[in-house]
């Protein structure tokens, strides 16, 4: 069995680029996506809310293909390498969930706080940025690290376009082999640990924060 | 758009439509079966016993934190090692139960948590046998409240039905890669399938949202 798994091994690595990479696109949309659905700008919010619909409602599968075999084509003639498509994707499509994650936990933040720092005169950034966001992000945590798990899970999509994911290597040795049984248990068993190791960081990050704000409040 | 042929999109759209109808049916025979398996096992995980619950308990989060496409992968392609051979329709729709039952199994957990400890202790002082309890007192309490939530995972399996399309079930994605391949125009079919998704989803998170409003104004 134990063959098996360097080519496996090879797969889970580019699974866990892609998860890394594309965690990154989906916060920075997710952040930006989850303000400006709060913007006082109305074309702003509709923008971020069509934004957001459009990647919740429609299938990632079908997103990924949508990237991978329409964009080359014309009208748009856009070729862009598997990889890129991937992390596009999942990016886009992890975000979108992400943008709802940001915007409710910045709801939840007690009003008294924007209250206090409007009397303290803070502009909307400097209140955005050390009252409301700091207190957010401990909100955020446990919602988003089940999102990670989804990206993570997701990126087995990707061996649908070609990319030699831990999925794509599997279905591959598969077919070399027909050590069926053998080949998928590994892979889900990989996959497992790949999910315990994210949760294992988002409760670790959990506690960080949650003991920052302990003393502050102490 | 430019580009975007009309002509072309509603020549293949009746091919597209019939393909859907292989995507609803995979979706509601393999909720119906989710909605069911995970009730039972978020019943088997809230056992006394720990030799019951810890397994079911582990058996979810394994479920739920590996990939929809393995878990497809696994029963179309190691079950049959065990003789257990399944057309790929079947193994589809059984990959996407199993994975939503973990999920809807978590639903019902917290109903089954939200339900006070004095009704359990009325059905016992009452004498009722555990399925009376179950079935008389503690679900027609718990089920309802977690409906929405029921509904959006409905939802989400709803939007991985294309994944069927791995193992070669002729649905409404695998359909329209066919279509592409055949006349080398994805635009219109694949946008097609994104929109047919998009409409879909918006029109049931609707209901769901009413379902919701609902059930809020019968609690308040």
């Amino acid at each position: 069995m134990l063959e098996l798994l360097p080519p496996l091994l090879d797969g889970a690595w580019l699974t866990v680029r892609i998860t890394a990479v594309a965690s990154l696109l989906a916060a920075a949309l997710a952040l930006a996506a989850g303000l400006a659905r709060l913007s006082a700008w109305r074309p702003v919010r509709a923008l971020a809310a069509v934004y957001v619909e459009t990647f919740r409602g429609t299938s990632l599968l079908v997103q990924l293909f949508w990237l991978y075999f329409v964009l080359p084509l014309p009208p748009f003639s856009l070729e862009l390498d598997a990889f890129t498509v991937a992390v596009l994707g999942l990016g886009l499509n992890i975000g979108a969930y992400g943008a709802e994650v940001v915007r409710s936990a910045i709801q939840a933040v007690p009003r008294s706080q924007i209250e206090a720092s409007v009397a303290l005169n803070m502009t909307p950034a400097l209140r955005m940025r050390r009252i409301v966001l700091p207190q957010a992000a401990l909100a955020m945590l446990p919602p988003w690290g089940n999102l990670m798990i989804e990206l993570l899970k997701g990126t087995s999509l990707v061996s649908l376009i070609t990319l030699g994911d831990l999925t794509f290597r599997a279905s591959q040795l598969n077919a070399f082999t027909f050590r069926t049984v053998e080949i998928f248990t590994l892979v889900l068993v990989i996959y497992f640990l790949l999910a315990q190791a994210i949760a294992l960081a988002v409760r670790a990050a959990e506690r960080r924060l949650s003991r920052g704000i302990a003393r502050r409040t102490a | 758009m430019e580009g975007f042929d009309w002509g072309f999109a509603l020549e293949i759209l009746p091919l597209l439509l019939e393909a859907a109808r292989i995507t609803v049916f995979a979706t509601v025979i393999g909720f119906a079966v989710a909605v069911v398996l995970g009730l039972v096992l978020a019943i088997l995980r809230m056992s006394r016993r720990w030799f019951i619950s810890v397994p079911v308990g582990a058996l979810i989060e394994f479920v739920r934190s590996t990939p929809l496409l393995i878990q497809i992968y696994f029963a179309f392609y190691v079950l049959p090692e065990f003789g257990i051979v399944l057309p790929a329709m079947v193994a589809g729709i059984a990959g996407l139960a199993l994975h939503y039952s973990a999920y809807t199994a978590e639903v019902y957990r917290a109903g089954l948590q939200g339900i006070r400890r004095g009704q359990w202790e009325a059905a016992v002082a009452l004498n009722l046998g555990p399925w009376t309890t179950y079935r008389d007192v503690v679900l027609p309490q718990a089920i309802p409240p977690v409906v929405p939530a029921l509904g959006n995972y409905l939802i989400a399996m709803f939007k991985d039905t294309p994944l069927l399309s791995a193992i070669a079930v002729v649905e409404l994605m695998q359909r329209a890669k066919i279509i592409g391949s055949d006349t080398f125009r994805y635009l219109e079919p694949i946008t097609l399938v994104g929109v047919f998704f998009l409409v879909m989803s918006l029109v049931s998170s609707a209901l769901v949202r009413r379902v919701e409003r609902r059930l809020a104004l019968r609690k308040g």
